[in-house]
């Protein structure tokens, strides 16, 4: 950023320096990651078509059609029918609500939970840290996988279970980065400055150190988007998250299962791909931004 | 070194402890050991008889004690759905689970190891771009679908197009039902198209790590001497550069170990492998309470094994941790 600064008058002669913002300058290095950009706008229109199957779905979400059956992909049904002759483009929008609304949530509830646990753990210190972090610790040796289904057994399998149960599982990682961020950051001059001028432990936290670190979590959230959508797959593949009438992706893909190497193989394509295409866009958007927050990260 | 061991494998143990305890009051408060027999005519009967061997009246504390104390004497209990004893069960369950891991640790690494130094050394290569973009993909495939891929155009499609009697990879089990052992080429035709499934996250997660780790290394002050003093090119990748960076994967692959445990579940019931995750999948269907116990138990011990095999392993091969 210094060097921007120091450049910029000698290289536009006589002119002004121009002085950016750091919102301008993290737009500005985001914007350059061309990958990250083009995955928003896949994402953002994904995420509409999704939302918006209602009014643009081919079919109705309860169509089914037990004469026709299954048939391949066609100009009428895109990505072809199931064998009670369900639209798959119909069923994969509405799939894609149920799918994203977990990855989304889950990514939030973990965030937010996760950078309060890191943030008191890093700021206060001493008995306080040992206690959170050796309570993460237990989070990160249970088997998550198996644990996650018993507790979707206890609870019942809705969406909001699937949410609150997998944000459980996740925060931990969101906590970890935030707490030694935390650290590193709470000896600076700025901080020090903020305490002898009487701001309290609250606004300190809230004001001064969380703007500080909205890089890495921001980062971490974007992967927590990405694990939460293909854990909840994996769950409701194996019949242990989302049951039916509601379906995800990962239901989609468990009833496909059944066609593996039959004539209906077609229908295991749309799922996996859906699944595939906005992970890949949720992990490219977290490199964007990875760029763009730490612009020494770009030398890897 | 002894002290730097020993003291972690202290720390180990409270952690165990209460990891196990907690997975244990997750079976216990999410399953009814009484709910097949309630039913039944005599059920009020056979359901006390089940309370008072389980410890079911007294508080979860004594519960976990009084099965803690029955398997460290090798007591797990018997199975309501098989009948069997759990430790049998978990025996000849674990057995397949870890050759499916032993394989697909052992592949993954290798694999890993040649693209992340490969990347590292030509970066910026077309070659680079290519592992780096695949290992993206690897990275956002959901391993179950992965796998019904696979079993569609490895197994299913060369046998229908070449009219083959069998195909050349098997989807199902181990080994054929004659066939029994380890070294030999049914075992390999059945294992290939499980452990590729197993294997495409750990791939791409360790080939990206890698690389970065390579890069880090490469561009360390030691490696400019080396190759000031002219140490063929070779040998600077080999033996100054690769037997560095390979110290921070060594603990990224044993805290992963713990994580295909995870993928072992979702790979065994594609490929419907008679491993830990069909065992659990079956028994968390049926509410099988003295295996899921026994399982999540067992899991969290292996998970925590090797966590501190991965911290003992960094203490070796790199001192400045340990006398930190």
């Amino acid at each position: 950023m210094t060097a921007t600064a120091i450049e910029e008058p000698t290289l536009a002669g006589n002119a002004e320096p121009v002085a950016l913002t750091q919102w301008q300058l993290f737009r500005r290095r985001f914007f350059k990651h061309k990958v990250a950009v083009v995955s928003v706008v896949i994402l953002i229109l994904f995420t509409i078509a999704c939302f918006a199957a209602p009014l643009i779905a081919p079919f109705s979400n309860t169509d089914q059609d037990l004469l026709l059956g299954a048939v391949k992909p066609n100009a009428t049904h895109w990505f072809g029918t199931d064998t009670l002759g369900r639209d798959q483009l119909t069923r994969l929008l509405y799939a894609g609500q149920i799918s994203l609304k977990i990855g989304f949530a889950v990514a939030l509830i973990a965030t937010v939970f996760g950078t309060a646990v890191g943030a008191i753990a890093g700021y206060f210190g001493r008995s306080v840290e040992q206690a959170l972090m050796r309570f993460t610790d237990l989070f990160l040796v249970v088997p998550a996988l198996a644990i996650l289904a018993i507790a979707l057994k206890h609870f019942g399998r809705t969406d909001t279970v699937v949410i609150l149960v997998l944000a459980t599982l996740f925060w931990m990682y969101v906590a970890r980065v935030v707490r030694g961020q935390v650290l590193s950051l709470k000896e600076k001059e700025f901080i020090e400055a903020a305490r002898a001028s009487g701001a309290s432990r609250t606004r300190i936290i809230v004001r001064h150190v969380i703007p500080n670190i909205i890089g890495p979590i921001m980062v971490n959230a974007t992967l927590a988007v990405a694990a939460a959508i293909i854990t909840e797959s994996t769950l409701s593949f194996l019949g242990l998250g989302i049951q039916p009438p509601d379906t995800s992706w990962g239901n989609m893909l468990s009833d496909a299962e059944g066609f593996t190497g039959t004539g209906q193989s077609y229908l295991l394509y749309a799922p996996g791909l859906a699944i595939l295409l906005t992970v890949l866009c949720v992990n490219f958007i977290g490199d964007g931004l990875r760029d763009a927050f730490d612009p020494q990260s770009e030398k890897h | 070194m002894l002290t730097y061991i020993s003291r972690r494998a202290l720390y180990s143990i409270p952690v165990i402890l209460i990891a196990t305890f907690l997975s244990f009051w997750a079976v216990r408060s999410t399953f009814d050991p009484t709910a097949k027999v309630r039913v039944s005519r005599t059920g009020a009967r056979a359901a006390e008889q089940i309370r008072v061997r389980l410890h079911l009246h007294d508080s979860i504390f004594e519960q976990y004690g009084y099965w803690l104390g029955d398997a460290v004497q090798g007591d797990l209990g018997d199975s309501e759905r098989t009948h069997e004893a759990v430790g049998t069960m978990m025996t000849r369950a674990f057995g397949n689970t870890l050759q499916l891991i032993g394989w697909g640790v052992l592949i993954s690494a290798l694999i890993a190891v040649a693209l992340g130094v490969y990347s590292a050394t030509h970066q910026y290569s077309k070659l680079d771009y290519t592992f780096t973009g695949l290992s993206f993909v690897g990275l956002a495939m959901p391993a179950f679908w992965f796998g019904l891929i696979a079993i569609q155009w490895l197994a299913v499609w060369p046998k229908e197009t070449f009219n083959l009697n069998d195909p050349i990879f098997y989807s199902v089990g181990l080994h054929s039902g004659d066939q029994s052992g380890m070294f030999n080429l049914d075992y390999v035709r059945h294992l290939v198209l499980p452990v590729l499934t197993l294997t495409v996250l750990t791939i791409a997660e360790w080939s990206r790590f890698q690389r970065a780790s390579m890069l880090d290394v490469m561009s360390a002050d030691y490696i400019r001497t080396a190759r000031a003093k002219g140490v063929p090119r070779r040998s600077v990748v080999i033996r100054h550069g690769l037997r560095n960076a390979l110290i921070p994967l060594v603990t990224v692959v044993a805290l992963d170990v713990g994580a295909l445990f995870g993928g072992a579940i979702i790979t065994e019931s594609i490929f419907s492998i008679d491993g830990m995750g069909r065992l659990f999948i079956d028994s968390i269907n049926a509410g099988d309470v003295q295996v899921l116990t026994a399982w999540v138990v067992v899991t969290a011990v292996f998970i925590v094994a090797f966590n501190l095999l991965a911290d003992v392993l960094y203490g070796v091969l790199d001192p400045r941790i340990r006398l930190s």
